[in-house]
């Protein structure tokens, strides 16, 4: 089977969600990759065990990029499309599986099972096995999930790649830089510190901020939080907010409630610190700390920084 | 300014799930249904503020059995105008944009809202693959939309932060967190919603491409390891040296 895997670009370099899908997609069989726009050296892709790369134009709108990859995938001759499933893969996935008249499975978790590609559904509550019922596939793996594969130390070449893309028709107005403060955003963050209305006040969100500066991870916080307007929308996880799987996620003053567990479950090691020791996340955590989030994450701040 | 919003029926976020025939079906006893969340509290709250401000119409689409009535309903009790209920069952997200699509083709809409994601399969596929059928813009994870000088002005969350971005003529967008803010339906609206048109129109064949084998549940945790309040070294100390997340 022959696959191609679609590389978003940052400032040239392959972003982390693309590799892991690029190593995804190395994993199933030969492919070659498509970058839209400039690219530093390879990117980082070769590492992935991928040689070829085409290089379509930049600036390309979600209409173009799909049409992009669809064209790439009909000179190759590939029946799988891989990327991930980040802010660029929900646009730009589906419009490439109708051009393909392909299935899509958004969203995979870990290496195909066979056929079968494992993802989660209810918000993170199941996992479901899914099927493609068509001879072609769009896949896009969920960042964090299936993590990098081990590097190959190989090279890729740039072949320049040109397609009927049509027009553009979304025009970019302004483009701000992320608000997390140059930390990673949530859905790809590897360590999150998040809180609640535990924390009693948005006045009190120093502490938070300081522990997450300590660890090195983005902030987060619950949805009263949110609703309330202690903490900006965009730092809202759980269900109807921002599912995360973090390698660790603390999470101070949080009871636990099930939409929020739905969208933070996938976490790798869950930390809890709550003063109510029947806090129905302590449940679902792997470490917790029974006490004042106050006086606990202070202390904690100051044991992370003598690392 | 006509707007189509998409909206799916989903179990509620307090839903405890399991499944029944050998994990392959979602078991729906005593369930309660509900109006996606993202389709209606970002979706459809800010279609209906648009046309509060500056007239128009919001019609509200789902593809689905009789079982989809109750929640078109609740729809339109908030305020939405017409429903129209795609008479098939819902199989994936390539035959509901397919269905969509086709509904869609024979009006003209100024635009076309979802939410990012349905809480029970959360692939954020329709509204693209709905945009392809349609050839018309996709703009995914918008945080708001406003229009002006015959352009539609939108914020969305991008890899590299956040983007102000225009678009003329129709498009697709899926709102996220940002968009508006939840309504509640008044009784004024849910008694007005009983005589609104809810319309039927029969499916037009449109194809899945994939298909679920089996449901499992994430495996239980093995149980909390408690670390003295007064002792958060220690809790370091496991971080790094027996999860070896750190």
């Amino acid at each position: 089977m022959k696959c191609i895997a679609f590389i978003q670009t940052k400032e040239g370099q392959a972003t982390k969600a693309s590799l892991e899908a690029a190593g995804f997609a190395a994993g199933m069989g030969e492919t070659v990759a498509v970058v839209s726009g400039e690219i530093n050296g390879d990117g980082g892709i070769g590492n992935t065990g991928i040689s070829r790369v085409l290089q379509g134009p930049g600036h390309l709108d979600d209409s173009q990029i799909g049409k992009l990859i669809a064209a790439a995938a009909d000179q190759e001759g590939a029946t799988v499309v891989v990327c991930a499933q980040d802010h660029l893969g929900k646009a730009v996935a589906g419009r490439v599986a109708v051009r393909m008249n392909a299935g899509l499975i958004a969203g995979v978790t870990a290496a195909p099972q066979g056929d079968s590609y494992i993802r989660n559904v209810f918000s993170g509550k199941a996992t479901a096995h899914v099927q493609g019922t068509t001879d072609k596939l769009v896949i896009t793996t969920t960042p964090n999930a299936i993590g990098m594969a081990a590097a190959t130390g190989g090279t890729a070449a740039l072949e320049a790649f040109q397609a009927d893309l049509g027009d553009r028709k979304v025009e970019v107005l302004e483009a701000a830089a992320p608000s997390t403060g140059g930390r990673a955003p949530l859905p790809e963050a590897e360590l999150v510190v998040s809180a609640g209305r535990g924390m009693k006040g948005p006045e009190n969100w120093g502490l938070i901020e300081d522990l997450a500066d300590a660890v090195g991870a983005t902030t987060a916080c619950s949805r009263p939080v949110s609703d309330i307007g202690w903490r900006p929308h965009h730092e809202h996880v759980g269900q109807t907010g921002i599912a995360i799987r973090p390698n660790l996620y603390i999470a101070v003053g949080i009871s636990g409630a099930i939409q929020h567990l739905a969208g933070v479950n996938g976490s790798k090691v869950i930390v809890v610190i709550n003063k109510d020791p029947e806090a129905p996340f302590f449940k679902a955590a792997d470490y917790g700390i029974v006490g004042d989030a106050f006086e606990v994450v202070p202390k904690l701040t100051e044991a992370f920084k003598s690392l | 300014m006509e707007f189509l919003v998409c909206i799916s029926k989903a179990p509620d976020t307090t839903t405890r799930i399991a499944f029944v025939e050998g994990d392959t079906r979602f078991n729906e006893d005593g369930v309660q249904f509900i109006v996606n969340p993202y389709d209606e509290w970002y979706a459809l709250v800010r279609a209906l503020e648009i046309v509060e401000a500056q007239g128009g119409k919001v019609v509200i689409a789902s593809v689905g059995g009789a079982d989809c009535d109750p929640i078109l309903r609740k729809a339109l009790a908030i305020g939405a105008h017409e429903a129209v209920r795609i008479d098939a069952q819902p199989e994936d997200a390539a035959q509901v944009a397919a269905e969509l699509a086709a509904y869609a083709k024979g009006q003209s809409f100024d635009a076309i809202l979802c939410g990012k994601e349905t809480i029970d399969h959360n692939s954020s596929a329709v509204p693209a693959m709905l945009a392809e059928h349609l050839d018309v813009p996709c703009i995914a994870l918008a945080t708001s939309l406003d229009f002006a000088d015959g352009k539609a002005v939108m914020t969305r969350e991008t890899a590299s932060g956040i983007e102000k971005i225009a678009v003329s003529g129709s498009f697709v967008l899926s709102a996220a967190k940002g968009m508006a803010e939840q309504r509640i339906p008044n009784m004024r609206g849910i008694m007005a919603a009983r005589t609104k048109p809810l319309q039927v129109v029969p499916a037009q064949g449109g194809a899945s491409g994939t298909r679920i084998e089996r449901f499992a549940l994430p495996p239980e945790k093995a149980g909390v390891k408690l670390v003295d309040a007064d002792n958060p070294a220690e809790l370091v100390r496991l971080l790094r040296e027996e999860a070896k997340v750190i």
